[in-house]
């Protein structure tokens, strides 16, 4: 018998873990002289009260799902996959190059491509610390970190010296052609005199995200692969026993986990910038890992996971804008979200083990 | 008349809805060895945690030694003088025999002035029990018998005088075994308390002055050993009647199914581990594989069940099969009628993680019949499942339910349905009763014996000479990678076996039989036992 009902275990430590990130964070503001709740009502405000608030918080949610996503795919056939960054990366590249040397008549169709060449790039920057771990045994923490690294002096090498128009002085693409702008959501929802989330980056790419949720739920529930994932995660030597190749195993999870990854690009490059730009994934791929944690590596759970952290981004920036508190501690807040969520989950869990336990024995 | 060393006043504990022990009562007089004997899950171990004072009971006192104690933590277990070795160790594997044994009992912040009076301390129970273990050997490089040696050791140094030891043979050796129970007879004679606890009946014939049985948190019988039978037990741990011997007629082989020639393994360290093995394998026939644990059967049963690669001929079916490279894994094994329940279920035959109707295709899920379309067929798995679970009559019935939560015999029942139900033409079955529960044991048995009936090929290693000798039908020992002869069960008895075993084939000179006469004293003796009972 488990220790406690599902439901308490996927909702109400997140529940709890928020609280108490909520409440130290508030205990910080009281320290340097703000408001908590005056910062709390500005930040709900500032993200979610207003259509063009809940544009920037849809528009980070949505790089979050896909690296939460990335994150997971590895995770279940257990994989720490920490290059999401650099994966992301590089699908940046495959979306430009998509978009910039095809001649796409349409964005439906741009969107397609540009999604194949952001997922073909991110898959192929995790294939290489794949290949290292599954035949040679290299920690893929460590390789995928150093391929972020080397992603990020790629990136820039190829933005300065190859993708730069000429004459340009920053270092990034020609803007996109027109016909592979994506429909932001104010494209889609506005009406002739009510124009909603104005100035917002959220573009159709939000719901690419979903789709891609479903997906993964369906790949890892529903599907043999999915089965011989998690079986390989959950116990190597019983995945050797059944005829599961774990070489094949590692190979195709973190390929999936790079294309996840890379294909948060499409939101951000096609979506957003409609260029390729120098650090175009602000550390989304990094977020990725929180999100993964804390939304229990099941594609919903990631989709409410980066939801939240689309709030603190855009609540954070608002802030930032509006009040005396710094941007740092908005990091600060953050940062305690994820080490509540993430690292110190077990400090909620067992007390409430406990007491689902003693109430059971009440019961009884 | 002296108190008893150790007294239980109707202990209960309860988990949830779950009652683990219910108004238990037990008393010990020093000096003697008492045997706690239930299957899996009957509640032996919460009682001995109550005792030990990892668990609570809800009810019922403890006096040791005519005390009434309470024993909230392990501390005050140890300040009782009661000492606990787990079936799993305690141990730290890099550290020194002698670190492990002051670990947790050091008497300042210096470390040196502790290991000096260990070491003394050491020595003088090195003679005293005849514990003899070298204080600075490494613990990761001792044998796993060494390794219990050093918990009692540090049990011992704790001044324990009663000591609780949890299913200790489950890990060991034969040999080992006895010499674990001429240690356990030495502290008894030394005066020490001693309390077992196991599923295996044999052991508590052999060394117990009394014993208790325990069945679903009850304690349905305390007797005295000298006036029961491993069949009157048996009856009293499953509640009704059991078979302790296999029902079986004589085999009629037919076609011969596998055939292997010169095979060879070598493992990753570079260690051959089989040196050339040739052997034949009829249908409707078992050959059960002999020998000491670690001389080559694992390593015969994964080069046969494609997990590990070889050199050599194994023909299935006058079929060859590749034995490294793309054709050589589990799958292909598989598709060739090769169906396997290996010796680990915990680490191979089954995802802990996983429920019981996603292990019920654990290795045959890419079979086009689990299959609908591009997705898994997860209603009509758990369908199948469900109907196997009440056929191989798996408890609790519940197709859902996670494997890690059955008990070591119903885990195993779901590996074997599983196997079974795929109709192999060969079946390999590696420690099929390790962990399991007599109920079990019985049931497991008997669907063997109903494979080979129905003119399957069986192949069965054990390292339960018992085992291997009341179900096979041809038994080959191995020693050293190597087979070292074939006999027919009834042509032959465990002393000879034994000499195979232990990799004597000439005319066995005296010094010879003084190896076997040693590893196979305990075994007669009981055999003269149930002769007797």
């Amino acid at each position: 018998m488990d220790k406690m009902p599902q439901w308490a275990d996927v909702v109400l430590i997140p529940l709890i873990s928020l609280l108490l990130a909520a409440i130290l964070s508030a205990l910080v503001i009281l320290a340097i002289g703000e408001n908590p709740w005056a910062a709390f009502k500005l930040m709900v405000e500032g993200a979610l009260m207003r259509s063009a608030g809940w544009g920037y918080t849809l528009y980070y949610a949505t790089n979050f799902i896909f690296t939460g996503l990335a994150v997971a795919v590895a995770f279940h056939a257990r994989l720490f996959n920490i290059g999401g960054e650099g994966q992301a990366m590089l699908g940046g590249l495959g979306v430009a190059l998509a978009c910039l040397y095809v001649p796409w008549p349409h964005w439906s169709l741009a969107i397609l491509g540009a999604s194949v060449g952001a997922a073909l790039f991110g898959a192929l920057w995790a294939l290489i610390p794949a290949y290292l771990q599954a035949k040679r045994g290299s920690h893929i923490v460590i390789t995928t970190i150093m391929f972020n690294f080397i992603a990020a002096a790629l990136l820039n090498y190829v933005l300065v010296n190859i993708l730069r128009p000429v004459g340009a002085m920053d270092p990034a693409t020609a803007k996109f052609p027109e016909a592979t702008h994506l429909p932001t959501f104010r494209d889609m929802f506005s009406t002739a005199d009510n124009i909603m989330f104005r100035g917002a980056p959220a573009n159709v790419t939000f719901f690419l995200a979903l789709a891609a949720c479903l997906v993964v739920w369906v790949l890892i529930w529903r599907t043999r692969l999915g089965y011989e994932l998690r079986a390989f995660g959950h116990s190597e030597s019983a995945a050797q026993y059944a005829g599961i190749s774990p070489v094949k195993i590692t190979v195709i999870a973190m390929l999936i986990s790079g294309a996840l990854a890379g294909m948060m690009s499409v939101n951000t490059t096609m979506g957003e910038s409609e260029r390729l730009i120098l650090n175009s994934t602000e550390g989304a791929g990094f977020i990725g890992i929180a999100v993964a944690l804390m939304g229990r590596s099941h594609p919903f759970g990631v989709l409410l996971a980066a939801l939240l952290f689309g709030f603190l981004y855009q609540g954070g920036a608002e802030l930032a804008l509006w009040t005396t508190i710094p941007r740092e501690l908005i990091v600060v807040i953050q940062a305690l979200v994820i080490l509540f969520t993430g690292a110190l989950d077990n400090m909620v869990r067992m007390p409430l083990e406990k007491l689902f336990l003693a109430m059971r024995k009440g019961d009884a | 008349m002296t108190a008893p060393a150790i007294q239980l006043k109707g202990i209960s504990k309860a988990f949830g809805p779950v009652q683990a022990n219910k108004d238990i009562s037990i008393s010990v007089m020093p000096g003697t060895i008492h045997g706690i004997i239930g299957e899996n899950g009957a509640g032996k171990s919460t009682l001995m945690s109550i005792l030990y004072g990892f668990y609570k009971a809800d009810r019922g006192e403890i006096w040791i030694k005519g005390n009434k104690t309470q024993i909230p933590d392990s501390q005050a277990a140890i300040a009782a003088g009661i000492g606990m070795v787990f079936q799993h160790f305690k141990l730290v594997e890099n550290f020194t025999v002698l670190e492990n044994i002051i670990l947790g009992a050091e008497d300042g912040r210096l470390l040196r002035p502790s290991l000096a009076k260990a070491r003394k301390e050491l020595a003088h129970l090195a003679k005293e029990y005849e514990l003899n273990i070298d204080p600075d050997a490494l613990i990761e490089n001792l044998s796993v018998g060494h390794q219990q040696r050093v918990e009692i050791l540090k049990a011992l140094y704790r001044q324990a005088d009663i000591l609780i030891l949890d299913e200790p043979t489950g890990v060991l050796t034969p040999a080992e075994a006895d010499q674990l129970f001429r240690i356990l007879d030495r502290l008894r004679e030394e005066g020490k308390t001693i309390i077992l606890i196991t599923h295996k009946l044999r052991e508590i014939m052999d060394i117990t002055n009394t014993v208790s049985v325990m069945r679903r948190g009850e304690m349905t019988a305390t007797v005295k050993t000298a006036e029961t039978s491993p069949e009157h037990l048996a009856e009293l741990m499953v509640g009704r009647k059991v078979l302790l011997r296999v029902d079986k007629k004589p085999a009629t082989p037919g076609q011969t199914v596998l055939e292997v020639e010169n095979l060879r393994v070598t493992d990753d360290k570079g260690v051959e581990r089989l040196k050339g093995i040739s052997l034949s394998l009829k249908a409707g026939e078992i050959l059960g594989i002999a020998g000491v644990a670690g001389n080559g059967q694992s390593e015969l049963l994964e080069v046969l069940g494609g997990f590990a690669n070889g050199v050599g001929t194994i023909r299935m079916n006058g079929q060859e099969l590749p034995l490294t490279g793309k054709g050589s894994n589990g799958q292909a094994r598989r598709d060739a009628g090769i169906a396997h329940v290996p010796e680990d279920r915990q680490r191979e035959g089954l995802i802990m993680e996983y429920s019981a109707w996603e292990n019920s295709v654990f290795g045959y899920h890419h079979d086009p019949a689990f299959q609908k379309g591009m997705l898994m067929d997860n209603a009509g798995i758990l369908d199948k499942a469900q109907e196997q679970m009440d056929r191989f009559d798996v408890r609790p019935p519940h197709p859902k339910l996670a494997a890690k939560n059955f008990s070591g015999g119903n885990q195993q029942k779901i590996v074997v349905a599983r196997e079974i139900e795929r109709n192999p033409d060969l079946l390999l079955i590696g420690q099929p009763t390790r962990g399991v529960d007599i109920g079990a044991i019985e049931f497991i048995h008997q669907q063997i014996v109903q494979l080979r009936d129905q003119g399957k090929a069986i192949l069965l290693v054990s390292v339960e000479l018992d085992e291997i000798m009341s179900l096979s039908d041809r038994i080959a020992v191995m020693f050293d990678g190597h087979i070292m002869g074939e006999r027919v069960p009834s042509q032959t008895d465990e002393k000879e076996l034994g000499l195979l075993m232990a990799g004597i084939t000439q005319e066995p000179t005296a010094e010879d039989w003084q190896v076997v006469d040693q590893q196979f004293a305990l075994q007669e003796e009981e055999h003269e036992g149930e002769n007797n009972g």
